[in-house]
């Protein structure tokens, strides 16, 4: 009897540790699980043209071109290119041709009540034409079409990264460059950190080296609470308060710049910066302290020469970390910094960050389209991003253990 | 010597500079608090009253209360919760009391901490494609929960494990000499030490979930929606998400202000209420219990 039971405990606490196991595999399975769909929905853009699928370019057969990049056949159709010999082609100006025009080139009577000719006439359009570039639907392409189609590429991870355009649904050619977008976030992010930095670290200094233990006790909660506050909250405050601000004072037109992004995110990331360095400050073991002060340092001193040395692995894992808080938000940054995906190149005009791009634009794209894809891409990029440093900031704690030891 | 004593005054006046310095810039991060706060406030304690609190919204949501955005937010944190409180305490329990083998503890913590670091707006990118369109959620509270339940799940694990390391291992060695399993020590002696502080956790996490707008932007929130959910495949209007679009994307953003104003004042309530509620928990527990 006694021993039955034991054996059936002995299961029973097998089948805990089971279930204990399988719960805390959980996390690991989601990250996965996230690399997993994220990858495979991202890198999908790479094997799909930048084209509609039942759409083809197609020029005349004496054209000497036979491929062009996409930012080209762009400037085509925006008519900043007009002559084929600016994308090294032969000396003629370049006609264009798109379903929109049909009743510039041809009567109603021609193509027919139910377009039955326009098959033909795109076909005989194409074959006299010699500088035209035609944007046919595949339905109107006729059997017998004389005309050259032009190869377009397969989108490139080289064009996607460095390509200078975001037109994710532009005709006929979609412009996927996320360059506007990633410097868009790197400037938002060195501003906000530039502002937050040495506002964290004075902060955190004082908390730890210079207050009172009960000021402390008063700003600790204060500044977790600050923490707290959701991002969209703070969005909206930045709508309300710090884009009017910084429209006025910088006599702008849109207030909603990359400058009034900084500094909600700053405001943002202060406490993620100052709590970690803190903590960082705090290790440092009052033995030391007490031996720089002891040889006549100054309490400034020994700060600046012991207590910051100590523990600056712990406080460049707090700027990293809020590096990685600044990439990763989303809400504020979508409200506040005008959403105009172009390269900046001031503090003072409209950017767009990839986070803001993927939440104002994933609703509006068709699943399993090419700009749902290019959207899930950035996706992998902000992923990638926060991994190295999550990883980054894992290594430093790593170090610092071992410094400890 | 004169010239030590009046290195020495510089010095003196230096520190005191610098600390001042410090001083001003540490007031200056709680007064930004401290605006914000009052900002709020102020704008919004005008519009707030029992009908706004009751009543759906009117007239494109120029007017009228946010009633259905506060019953999706509840709901929200109630599926969240059923799925990630009792995982990831069990994952706490199992990482601090369970895990022996050091690169599979090392391994989950790193994963831990990677998925607390992943942006919102990625979850929301992954709860579309897994929940909404793979395994054919659509827009619904089942989709959204379990987004946000992912994303506070390192929440709870680190919670759970900081509490249970908290209590003194004299309880446990006693516990097992008098005979108690692994588990019956865990259940009986080790978890109710440490119960309260995982409650923080539980505290903590609800309300990171009321304030989060990206993870529910393509999952479960609904532009407006004037009837309340009946069952977890429906969609749900939500208060983040609300205040986003009375902010930015209403029918007439100018008269709809003031009841953004008064939506802001109601989520940063219940988000400061929560921390407070779990600050409060930890320090009365805390002192009651004497762990460590």
């Amino acid at each position: 009897m006694k021993r039955r039971r034991s054996l059936f405990s002995r299961l029973f606490e097998k089948i805990i540790e089971g279930t204990l196991t399988i719960s805390s595999t959980v996390t690991s399975l989601t990250v996965l699980l996230i690399i997993i769909f994220l990858f495979k929905e991202g890198f999908s853009l790479f094997s799909d043209k930048p084209i509609e699928n039942d759409f083809i370019l197609a020029v005349n057969k004496s054209n000497p071109t036979s491929n062009l990049k996409p930012e080209q056949i762009k400037d085509i159709f925006d008519e900043k290119i007009i002559n084929w010999k600016e994308v090294g082609g032969f000396d003629k100006e370049i006609k264009t041709f798109t379903i929109n025009d049909i009743s510039k080139y041809f009567t109603d009577a021609e193509i027919g009540e139910n377009f039955e000719f326009l098959p033909q006439k795109i076909n005989e359009l194409v074959t006299e034409e010699k500088a035209i570039i035609a944007y046919i639907p595949t339905k109107y392409l006729s059997t017998d079409f004389t005309g050259k189609k032009l190869d377009i590429g397969n989108v490139t991870l080289g064009n996607f990264i460095t390509g200078k355009q975001w037109f994710p649904t532009a005709e006929p050619v979609a412009q996927l460059g996320v360059l506007p977008l990633i410097m868009g976030t790197l400037w938002v992010c060195l501003g906000a950190i530039l502002l937050a930095l040495p506002l964290g670290l004075a902060c955190a200094i004082y908390m730890s080296e210079v207050a009172h233990i009960r000021i402390r006790n008063i700003l600790k909660p204060m500044i977790e609470l600050l923490a707290g506050i959701p991002s969209v909250v703070y969005g909206f405050f930045g709508l309300v308060i710090i884009v009017p601000l910084v429209k006025q004072m910088f006599n702008l037109s849109v207030g909603e710049t990359a400058l009034s992004g900084s500094i909600i995110l700053a405001i943002m990331v202060l406490p993620t910066i100052i709590t970690i360095a803190e903590d960082a400050l705090r290790t440092v073991p009052n033995s030391m302290r007490e031996a720089s002060l002891a040889l006549g340092a100054t309490k400034l001193q020994t700060i600046v020469r012991v207590v910051i040395p100590h523990s600056i692995l712990g406080i460049t894992a707090a700027v990293i970390l809020g590096i990685g808080r600044v990439f990763g938000e989303t809400m504020a940054v979508l409200m506040v910094t005008g959403n105009a995906a172009v390269m900046p190149h001031s503090f003072l005009q409209p950017i767009r960050t990839i986070t803001a791009t993927i939440a104002a634009e994933l609703g509006e794209a068709p699943q399993g389209g090419l700009h749902y894809k290019s959207l899930f891409a950035l996706g992998c990029i902000l992923f990638i991003i926060t991994l190295i440093t999550n990883l980054l900031v894992e290594w430093i704690s790593s170090k610092r253990r071992y410094a400890h030891k | 010597m004169i010239s030590q004593t009046t290195s020495g005054k510089r010095k003196r006046f230096n520190q005191r500079l610098m600390f001042w310095i410090f001083r001003i810039l540490s007031l200056s991060v709680v007064g930004v608090l401290l605006v914000i706060l009052s900002f709020i406030f102020i704008k919004g304690i005008g519009v707030i009253s029992w009908d706004f609190l009751t009543e759906s919204p009117t007239e494109g949501m120029t007017s009228g209360g946010i009633y259905p955005a506060i019953i999706g937010t509840l709901w929200l944190i109630a599926g969240s919760m059923i799925f990630a409180f009792p995982i990831g305490v069990l994952a706490g329990i199992y990482n601090q009391e369970y895990a022996t083998w050091k690169p599979l503890k090392n391994l989950i913590r790193i994963m831990t901490n990677n998925l607390s670091g992943i942006p919102s707006i990625v979850f929301g990118l992954f709860g579309m494609a897994l929940f909404v369109n793979k395994l054919g959620f659509g827009d619904s509270i089942i989709a959204g929960s379990l987004t946000l339940g992912l994303l506070v799940l390192p929440v709870v694990i680190r919670t759970t494990e900081e509490s249970l390391a908290a209590v003194d291992n004299t309880f446990r060695h006693a516990s097992l000499a008098l005979g108690a399993s692994k588990w019956q020590t865990t259940r009986k002696v080790v978890f109710p030490i440490a119960f309260p502080n995982v409650i923080t956790g539980l505290i903590l996490s609800i309300g990171r979930v009321s304030g989060e707008t990206a993870p529910i932007l393509f999952t479960v929130a609904a532009y407006f929606l004037p009837k309340l959910p009946t069952g977890i495949y429906d969609q749900v209007m939500a208060l983040p998400y609300h205040l986003y679009v009375l902010a930015t994307s209403g029918t007439d953003i100018e008269t709809a202000r003031p009841i953004a104003y008064g939506t802001a004042l109601v989520l940063i309530a219940i988000v400061l209420i929560i921390n407070i509620l779990a600050n409060v928990l930890r320090n009365y527990f805390g002192k009651k219990f004497k762990v460590k």
